[in-house]
């Protein structure tokens, strides 16, 4: 693998004018990596927390979702901090999930005239903010007990 | 002469013929993320609360277990996959590359030993009081 660095290179990302399949594509590859990094920390996090008893659930509530009778403003910040990185885990979550999707289906063949390819980049898109914005209405009802 | 990659032809020796292997691993451990992600995420909606004894209880129950440690399985072998595909991708250097590839080895397989550990003694000791 010793290529001289003035070889000629075919024309690059650069050249392309973005569109939504190119999104999707990359979008792919970085929520995949988001998940991979924060995700499995978070849900590592929580499972320890778990098996190591209720001290360390507690610890694990005060400061990534919030408990109310014991806040500092430091588990205040925490809290925060933790529910930005949630809305960006689900949506890159749902992002991955609708995105893989996709690639199954174009695993078979399908889909992969231009207009379709757009078409479905759209409604992965569409589709992670609805669940996105779904689960986040969810959690409010339930704190707020409808 | 085999009939493989060009490369493989100008040696004799053909393609390794194990090239698709990593795309149809990719493709079985992402089948069995949708399924499993989709238990986990139905389970915790059923879950009466998020309150210490109900999340415990839950989570020390035999099958939820196992299809936790499916889970992390599962989960952890499609980011070894992933992860490797992007690193092949965007680090050029062979020695970089061989060392981030061996990181993520590290990473993806002591994640995996803790969380699977983590829920086999959680199962197998009961929730701590």
């Amino acid at each position: 693998m010793s290529q001289k660095k003035s070889r000629p290179l075919s024309p690059h990302l650069s050249v392309y004018r973005w569109g939504p399949h190119m999104a999707a594509s990359i979008l792919h590859r970085a929520t995949g990596f988001i998940l991979a990094t924060a995700g499995v920390v978070t849900l590592l996090w929580w499972v320890y927390s778990i098996a190591s008893g209720p001290e360390a659930y507690a610890f694990f509530i005060r400061y990534v979702v919030g408990d109310a009778e014991n806040a500092t403003t430091y588990s205040i910040v925490c809290n925060w901090f933790f529910r930005a990185l949630g809305v960006v885990l689900l949506l890159s979550f749902f992002q991955h999930l609708f995105s893989g999707l996709r690639h199954l289906l174009m695993d078979m063949g399908a889909g992969f005239e231009l207009s379709t390819s757009r078409n479905s980049a759209w409604i992965v898109f569409i589709g992670s903010v609805v669940a996105t914005a779904g689960v986040i209405l969810a959690l409010f009802a339930q704190q707020l007990g409808v | 002469m085999g009939e493989g990659t060009g490369i493989g032809r100008v040696r004799g020796l053909g393609s390794a013929k194990h090239g698709s292997k990593h795309w149809i691993d990719q493709r079985i451990s992402a089948a069995g993320n949708i399924l499993l992600m989709t238990w986990l995420g139905v389970s915790l909606i059923r879950l009466p609360n998020f309150e210490y004894p109900a999340v415990s209880m839950w989570l020390a129950q035999p099958l939820v277990s196992v299809a936790m440690i499916l889970m992390m399985t599962s989960v952890f072998w499609h980011i070894r996959l992933g992860l490797q595909v992007l690193i092949e991708d965007y680090f050029h250097d062979q020695g970089n590359k061989l060392f981030v590839l061996m990181l993520l080895n590290f990473y993806v397989i002591g994640c995996a030993a803790i969380g699977i550990f983590m829920v086999a003694k959680h199962a197998f000791t009961g929730a701590p009081s």
